[in-house]
């Protein structure tokens, strides 16, 4: 029997580029069929913030002292309450395996599913970042480097995440595991941006310690995909 | 002559302390079918699981054209469709949708190449319904279409032809036909025999 020309080498592979715009477009629809899903964390993010004042105190200087922190810890809070969701409908109806038999590089699809999970919590926190701040008692000015300390950290916790929630996959029930397993991993995107966003609000220069949650950034971008595939890969055995 | 060929050597696959494979091998060349049998629990989808490279065997090989596939399992990935008993499909999405986004990132396509692929299994108003809103049969069939749009070489079917009306099945067994007569190989893991005419189908047993 002679080969067929459609057969071999079938049809060519779509590229890259458009592979990644794909998953990524695939997601952002996903979840806009399904908005509880991304508009739970922010609205625990907007709870935290304003449980604050009622339980410390209205006094407006001395909740701008506590702002950065506030802030900072509910937008961590709320980013490892999004990441539950990153993976685990995908693993379970068999969408990632797909990825992973898909010919394109496993790394870059999860990127891209990991930018649209940024897009949809960590890109939206940092526009609820400084609100929360103003409403703590920051000066106007400080929007800006709120602004760019939350954006920036948070993509670094989104990628940090990836790597805990794949490796949590083939666990059931894994919010707390997931949660113990990315927080030492954030703790220093904590506290630079903790300190980028004080800064920030006493209105002095933050630029170093956003470099520093820029660095965290691009180490996520670098490394965290590849830790990812490879849990991923484990948990599809 | 057509190169194309599927070799499993020796493959020994353990889970816990199960002996899952013991010693697998099997042979099967372009415009072949593998009609892979045995009971439940016996093995069928993780022997696919091995052939698809997502699992490794303790011990043997799998060759794709006379090449270890893990010497380049991307290539490999990208002659090759994997559909499991669940058929990979989002329910949030319309099952054109599913296609677009599943087949997509494999290979470039258009919406014609959808609907033409959805008229072929039988879709008709259901295609731009959400998929959670399907039948299992009317899922089975979506899979079926992005099986046909992939138009890549080895497929590995699980189950194809579970929660199909008996037009389904015909279907799955029109379109294996089809499949092998382009030289295309399958393999198959059933529990019935498939109702294929005019194709060298190669039984394979597995004993639990």
């Amino acid at each position: 029997m002679k080969p067929a020309a459609a057969l071999v080498p079938g049809p060519p592979a779509t590229p890259s580029l458009e592979a990644a715009r794909l998953v990524l477009a695939r997601d952002l629809r996903l979840a806009f069929r399904r908005p509880g899903e991304i508009v739970q964390p922010l609205l625990f993010f907007a709870i935290v913030a304003t449980l604050f004042p009622l339980a410390i105190t209205p006094e407006k200087s001395q909740l701008r002292m506590v702002a950065p922190g506030v802030v900072w810890v509910a937008a961590l809070l709320a980013s490892l309450l999004a990441l539950e969701f990153l993976y685990r409908d995908d693993a379970h109806d068999g969408a990632l395996e797909q990825y992973a038999l898909s010919g394109q590089s496993l790394t870059w699809l999860l990127f891209a599913k990991t930018a649209a999970h940024w897009l949809l919590t960590g890109a939206p926190l940092a526009i609820m970042g400084p609100l929360a701040a103003l409403a703590l008692g920051a000066p106007i000015a400080s929007i800006p480097g709120v602004l760019a300390s939350v954006a920036l950290g948070s993509i670094a916790l989104s990628l940090i995440g990836s790597i805990g929630a794949s490796l949590t996959l083939g666990v059931r029930r894994s919010g707390v595991l997931l949660s113990v397993l990315t927080l030492p991993l954030a703790i220093p995107v904590l506290i630079f941006g903790a300190r980028a966003t004080q800064l920030a609000i006493e209105g002095t220069d933050y630029t170093a310690a956003l470099q520093l949650l820029g660095a965290m950034a691009v180490l996520g971008v670098t490394l965290a995909p590849l830790a990812a595939a490879a849990a991923v890969r484990i948990s599809l055995e | 002559m057509s190169n194309l060929e599927l070799r499993g050597e020796g493959l020994h696959l353990w889970r816990g302390d199960r002996h899952v494979l013991r010693g697998v091998s099997l042979e099967l060349r372009g415009g072949e079918i593998l009609q892979l049998t045995g009971s439940n629990g016996a093995g069928k989808t993780t022997l696919l699981r091995v052939l698809c490279g997502l699992v490794h065997p303790e011990d043997g090989h799998v060759f794709w054209r006379g090449e270890n596939v893990r010497k380049d399992l991307h290539a490999y990935h990208g002659q090759l469709a994997y559909v499991g008993h669940e058929p990979p499909l989002k329910a949030d999405l319309t099952p054109r949708e599913n296609l677009r986004y599943w087949v997509g990132v494999r290979r470039p396509l258009n919406a014609a190449d959808i609907d033409k692929a959805l008229d072929d299994v039988g879709a008709d108003e259901w295609r731009n319904r959400a998929v959670r809103t399907l039948s299992a049969g009317q899922r089975r069939r979506v899979a079926l279409a992005g099986l046909a749009l992939l138009a890549v070489p080895l497929w590995l079917l699980d189950e194809p032809t579970t929660n199909l009306d008996t037009a389904g099945q015909e279907l799955v067994n029109r379109m294996l036909e089809a499949h092998v007569a382009r030289g295309g190989l399958a393999v198959a893991a059933v529990h019935h025999e498939l109702g294929v005419t005019g194709v060298t189908v190669r039984p394979l047993v597995l004993v639990a």
